[in-house]
């Protein structure tokens, strides 16, 4: 029955919140792989997190079995993919293992940036597209309006579209109906030399690395040994399988299957995704295209509130990184903070991932400092340097030019919202702006723009001002000149390292300012007056204080107040714990975050 | 260890004050089956604690009760229990209250202490507190009782309100030391949970001191009452000499354990804690029932007596010992940074608040409790 004529394979594309997990498991319960009772929401979404904030952080694979009205048996292998910029690599790797894709597009919001940014994607890799309208039950629904969208924003044949709610249900069998007519077969020959491509891994603290590839060609089954080629490493196959809602151990995994491999990879990062596997006794002559190294954008310092917790941090994060490849850290000091680490993210969301993760499911009580992008210095000796913690600011007088990441930035909005949104663009440096008119109504605007300008709350602000209709994709496009300053914070005097980021001069003052007024909001009142200053170099630009506190005493302390008093006094000692003392002052983890939201509450 | 106290809650008042937290009623037709109750209570307890050193009715208030009721109440008392021949004997007295007749009364069921709500010496400020006295009536029970021999009478105060300008505060207080008490609770006004006050403030119509305010006034009171002789001893508590200190409350301060019977109080005895519903109706059906009226109760552990030593001590002028201090290391250093800012002062093995640290005790407990 195991014919690659009867395998599909698909994923499902959609801007954020477009409903991409539910018609995810509305296609599982469909084929009845999971029995009802055992049924939970968002099925591929397995960790905590991915449920809580409804989105997808790892890819996913399912191989589902599926029987058409014609009685015909296939086995379809659902790719799910991260829908968040900041895994557009995961996502266009996960592409590469597909023909074709449902593309859903919510039935009242219609396409937004990701959508198209999806699309494109998609078409890069000629899969063949499945328009898909989602959510049509609800009362705010444009079916027309969003065909419309379809058909010119798109470019897609509106008569192809599948309507569908998959909180209902309804549509759902069009959809499996479809996957099986329209979406080609793989291609690819078994008796040519192994190609797999690698769109995943996850860790299994029993098997090691489980890898999620794509076969393209060749055959492999236990006992082989595979080689990765991008390093040339090799290991021996104790067990290749398809994932159904648990893994299912099969004899090979032949050209067009979706599926995984187990070979005693001890971490994820022994693995690239995009990565090539091939056999080592009969190796494929090529790699399959499209392999590049993932390099963070985003950087900050990460340290335990205690640093007695030191140990136990180093130890949450060899475990972390188990499982996130794409996480880099490098050990690091900070003269406020202790010992810590370095690190390096995929963008700001994942940066937030890996501190909620650490936080929750390691219990690590930790401080993340701003995020910063990597800047580089042409310096009178001629030299350049890379800069990527704002500790490490050349001595400015060295400074013959300094050059930061600039990204191109494409925002998708209603029309009316062009104004608010020109302006925060401008205001944020950017330049060189360009517009497309899609379709009646909706602009996409595009601007060269600092990425140190997005990491910092852009997004947010984006959210405000289009009333969240505006949405947002960006590519990496090169360093440009820049003139940068570092900005210090200091505290009754005395400069602490974790506070201070570099910045364009234009916004320094503005920044200096609202960091210091973000931190007169989160430290509390201590016994004597607290100066917070901003500065560069010598020169005070920014200033607030914190008046001292002189009473906090109760007038009554009888029987019925001890007891009460004590517990509030735990309380109180509970979250002394979660603060850090600087000097002489103890500042609050929350203070370390708050320096990062948005100007406007 | 020292002697225990026993407390009891009468939970009846003529009229409930709009600013007051503590349990009690107006409903005087629960009188007859509350003392019944209390009377099974007392039995609960008889020969659990050893000879008691001090006996306080508190309310409420223990003097809107009939004559006859009190009588045989703390008779049933102390039948029950042993008292040491020295013992501090309070009743908590509303001016109003007090007519020749009961002050005799007083005195003859061997009440040798008299803490009396004056509050103010103003009439509208009385008012504004809902008191059903005048300033006259509190001046009038002031002398009844010299006059009938009370050698130690306690004199509450209140003050932090809107209308009460420092200059009245004063003057209240010189009209309050013209009576020579022994003892004064000189308060600020607090806004308890579920008070009409409370409301008050939450609508805006009462604003609570100002913090520079309130310490004005807390600097001053003690200076006041210092410079006319009194012992700032405790946050609002002030004394003519180490012998009036109130023995029964100071109890609550030292971990001296205490007995509390009635409804909404608590007792404390080696490292448990418990206390009673906070009904009169609860309370008394529990007893009929057989049952003790606990609602809750508490072991404490080494740290939280600890924590709770800090914490107490800080309140009072005699700090606490420093045996309490963890090793927490950089502790020291940290009081030490605490004793550069004039809060504190370290000495004959205690550490001792200062007048700043007082106002700032809570604090100063965070910082110690390490």
């Amino acid at each position: 029955m195991h014919k690659i004529s009867n395998i599909r394979n698909f994923s499902i594309i959609a801007h954020i919140d477009h409903g991409k997990s539910t018609l995810a498991d509305r296609l599982i319960q469909t084929t009845g792989l999971v029995d009802i009772r055992d049924f939970r929401n968002q099925i591929l979404d397995n960790m905590e997190i991915e449920r809580e904030r409804g989105i997808t952080i790892k890819s996913q694979a399912i191989t589902l079995p599926y029987v058409t009205r014609e009685g015909e048996a296939f086995e379809f292998n659902l790719i799910d993919t991260p829908g968040h910029v900041d895994f557009s690599y995961e996502v266009s790797r996960t592409l590469a293992s597909c023909e074709g894709a449902l593309l859903l597009v919510d039935a009242s919001q219609g396409v937004e940036a990701q959508t198209l940014a999806n699309l494109y994607a998609a078409m890069d890799y000629d899969l063949m597209i499945i328009p898909v309208i989602n959510k049509i039950d609800l009362p705010s629904a444009d079916i027309e309006g969003v065909m419309e969208q379809i058909e010119v924003d798109l470019g897609l044949d509106s008569d192809s579209v599948i309507l569908c709610s998959a909180k209902e249900g309804t549509g759902v069998e069009e959809i499996m109906e479809a996957i099986a007519q329209q979406i080609p077969p793989p291609t690819g020959r078994v008796d040519a030399p192994l190609k797999a491509l690698i769109f995943d891994a996850n860790y299994d603290p029993f098997r090691g690395t489980v890898v999620s590839c794509r076969v393209f060609s060749g055959r492999v089954r236990a006992g082989d040994t595979i080689r990765m080629m991008s390093n040339n490493a090799t290991y021996k196959v104790e067990e290749v399988g398809f994932f159904r809602v648990k893994r299912e151990e099969k004899d090979s995994l032949s050209a067009g299957d979706v599926g995984y491999i187990i070979a005693g990879i001890k971490t994820v990062r022994d693995t690239a995704i995009g990565d090539t596997i091939t056999l080592n006794s009969d190796p494929a002559p090529e790699p399959l295209p499209g392999f590049k190294e993932v390099k963070p954008v985003v950087f900050s310092s990460l340290y335990p509130i205690s640093s007695d917790d030191y140990s136990s941090l180093v130890d949450a994060l060899d475990k972390y990184k188990l499982n996130d490849a794409a996480l880099v850290y490098e050990k690091d000091s900070s003269a406020a903070l202790g010992m810590g680490f370095r690190c390096g993210f995929l963008g700001l969301l994942h940066l937030e991932i890996v501190q909620e993760r650490l936080e929750r499911e390691f219990g690590q009580s930790i401080i993340m400092t701003s995020p910063t992008v990597e800047y580089h210095f042409e310096l009178t000796n001629g030299e350049t340097v890379t800069v990527d913690n704002p500790t490490h600011y050349p001595e400015p007088s060295t400074i013959v030019k300094a050059l930061e990441p600039y990204i191109r930035a494409s925002i998708l909005i209603p029309e009316r919202f062009m104004g608010a949104v020109m302006e925060l663009c401008l205001d944020r440096r950017g330049v060189n702006s360009r517009f497309n008119y899609p379709t009646q109504g909706r602009i996409e605007i595009q601007f060269d723009m600092p990425l140190g300008e997005v990491i910092f709350d852009f997004y947010d602000r984006l959210k405000t001002v289009t009333q969240g209709y505006g949405s947002f994709d960006y590519d990496l496009l090169d360093y440009r000149e820049g003139e940068l300053v570092k900005i210090d914070i200091l505290l009754n005097g005395e400069r602490v390292d974790a506070f201070s980021h570099i910045a364009h001069r234009d916004k320094a003052r503005p920044r200096a300012l609202h960091i210091c007024e973000r931190l007169k909001e989160e430290i509390p009142r201590h016994l004597f007056k607290i100066a917070i200053q901003g500065a560069i170099g010598g020169d005070i630009i920014a200033r607030t204080t914190v008046a001292p506190f002189r009473k906090d005493v109760t007038a009554k302390c009888y029987g019925g107040d001890i007891t009460r008093k004590r517990k509030l006094l735990e309380k109180q000692k509970k979250g002394k714990k979660r603060m850090k003392m600087i000097g002489s002052v103890t500042i609050p983890q929350s203070a370390f975050v708050a320096v990062l939201k948005s100007e406007n509450k | 260890m020292q002697a225990p106290g026993l407390y009891i809650h009468i939970p009846f008042c003529r009229s409930k004050c709009p600013y007051c937290g503590f349990y009690s009623i107006a409903a005087t037709s629960l009188i007859p089956r509350w003392v019944e109750a209390f009377k099974k209570e007392a039995a609960l307890y008889q020969e659990r604690f050893p000879v008691f050193n001090s006996l306080y009715l508190g309310g409420g208030t223990p003097t809107f009760l009939e004559i006859s009721t009190l009588s045989a109440m703390v008779g049933h008392i102390f039948d029950s229990f042993d008292f040491a021949p020295d013992s501090e004997i309070t009743i908590e007295a509303n001016p109003s209250d007090l007519t020749r007749e009961k002050i005799e009364a007083l005195k003859d069921l061997t009440f040798n202490r008299v803490s009396l709500g004056v509050q103010s010496f103003d009439d509208r400020i009385l008012a504004f507190l809902g008191r059903t006295h005048k300033a006259k009536e509190a001046e009038k029970a002031l002398n009844a009782l010299r006059d009938c021999g009370f050698e130690n009478i306690g004199m509450d105060l209140i003050y932090g309100f809107q209308g009460l300008s420092h200059n009245k505060w004063i003057d209240i207080l010189k009209k309050a030391v013209t009576f020579q008490p022994e003892h004064l609770s000189c308060y600020e006004l607090t806004f308890e949970k579920r008070t009409p006050f409370q409301n008050l403030k939450n609508r805006g119509e009462i604003r609570p001191l100002r913090e520079r305010e309130a310490c004005a006034f807390f600097v001053e009171t003690s200076e006041f009452l210092e410079d006319n002789g009194y012992i700032h001893y405790e946050v609002s508590n002030f004394a003519r000499d180490e012998d009036r200190y109130a023995r029964h409350n100071s109890k609550y301060w030292n971990h001296v354990p205490y007995l509390g019977l009635g409804p909404s109080a608590h007792s404390f005895i080696g490292s448990k804690r418990w206390w009673n519903v906070r009904s009169v109706r609860q309370y008394s059906e529990a007893l009929e029932r057989g049952q003790a009226p606990v609602l809750e109760a508490e072991d404490l552990s080494e740290d939280q007596l600890r924590i709770e030593a800090i914490s107490l001590g800080l309140r009072c002028a005699q700090g606490f010992d420093l045996k309490h201090l963890s090793d927490d290391p950089g502790l020291y250093e940290r009081i030490a940074g605490l004793e550069d800012l004039g809060m504190l002062k370290l000495g004959k093995g205690r550490v001792i608040p200062t007048k700043r640290g007082l106002l700032a005790s809570d604090y100063l407990a965070l910082c110690c409790a390490d």
